[in-house]
């Protein structure tokens, strides 16, 4: 395997992590990984957008609903911001938290503001993720996550 | 030579990441997995249908303490590790119905959630409850679970040996031959 390949994506990894994009829950699920489940963590990240997407809808349509039911809301976000958790994706998880503080306050303004701001470091994180396995799996079969150990 | 057997554990989680999640980390330890996802679907498939669960004559399909041929079991729980947060059947709700069970009752159960709440994690351990998991669950948390699943074991033994002390009543106190009224020991 190419070693400036390999080194480009522990670059972009750690850069993911300093900037608290990811956190150390990201690592461990590239250390679950092995010779029979080689794309264990691109199957998570994949299917938590293919999941969240569902339950971001949910949450947009509950927003607009009169009056808001802010139980119903708190109840989506509790499980998107555990799916969140589940992958590592930091950022998202703290928008989460600060979502949820809104709903028990039963602020309707701080939580449409504050849902724009879990959006964006969603989709945000979609495309770094994207871009880390693209970059994954050019670099052959074994580059997965086995890199960065 | 007799290849020991893998311990089987049921994991109960309504999210499908948290199921793969969980199903992962069990298999990377060498349990063998079955993953549902709700607490009804959990007691079905430890063969305990809610309405009849105190009904005698219900016979399930798994039972730790089940030694006999003719009771059709096909599975054998080591471990039960179930998320606490879902909707219908909380993982106390479940727990609870499992501790009720004369069939299930000495099955260790694990409980996971997202919440660090104190009072809801003394709930479930004085329910009966062998360890609470602060969710996302790690490698370190698997491996705690070994221990639960020899008790399990240990448990599930006991009344073998019970049966094996009537049976010593009953047989020639000298095992090496043994008296099957006149066949041949193989």
């Amino acid at each position: 395997m190419d070693k400036n390949h390999l080194q480009h994506q522990l670059d972009m990894k750690r850069s993911l992590l300093d900037q608290g994009y990811l956190d150390e829950q990201f690592i461990q699920l590239e250390e679950l990984e092995d010779d029979d489940n080689p794309n264990f963590v691109e199957e998570m990240v994949t299917t938590f957008y293919a999941n969240s997407a569902r339950l971001l809808q949910n949450i947009e349509q509950a927003l607009g609903s009169r009056p808001i039911d802010f139980t119903k809301l708190d109840n989506y976000m509790h499980q998107f911001k555990g799916s969140s958790s589940s992958i590592g994706a930091t950022r998202v998880q703290k928008e989460c938290t600060l979502f949820m503080e809104y709903c028990e306050a039963a602020n309707a303004e701080g939580c449409i503001r504050t849902f724009r701001q879990v959006k964006q470091e969603h989709a945000s994180l979609k495309t770094k993720l994207e871009d880390y396995f693209k970059l994954a799996r050019q670099g052959g079969p074994s580059a997965g996550g086995q890199a960065g150990r | 030579m007799a290849a020991r057997a893998q311990f089987h554990v049921l994991a109960v989680d309504d999210s499908l990441i948290d199921r793969k999640l969980i199903e992962r980390l069990l298999k990377t330890s060498s349990y063998q997995v079955t993953a549902v996802d709700s607490g009804s679907k959990a007691l079905e498939f430890l063969g305990i249908h809610e309405d009849e669960e105190n009904n005698e004559a219900s016979i399930p399909s798994v039972s730790p303490n089940d030694d006999d041929d003719d009771d059709h079991q096909d599975v054998d729980i080591s471990l039960i590790i179930t998320d606490y947060c879902m909707p219908e059947m909380t993982g106390y709700d479940l727990l609870r119905k499992i501790k009720e069970s004369k069939s299930l009752k000495d099955i260790p159960v694990v409980i996971m959630s997202s919440d660090n709440i104190p009072s809801r994690i003394n709930r479930c351990l004085e329910e009966g409850a062998e360890e609470f998991f602060l969710k996302p669950v790690q490698v370190s948390d698997v491996n705690k679970l070994k221990s639960h699943l020899l008790k399990g074991k240990a448990k599930e033994s006991q009344p073998n040996i019970n049966k094996r002390n009537i049976m010593e009543e009953l047989f020639s106190p000298d095992r090496t031959i043994t008296n099957y009224g006149g066949l041949e020991k193989v």
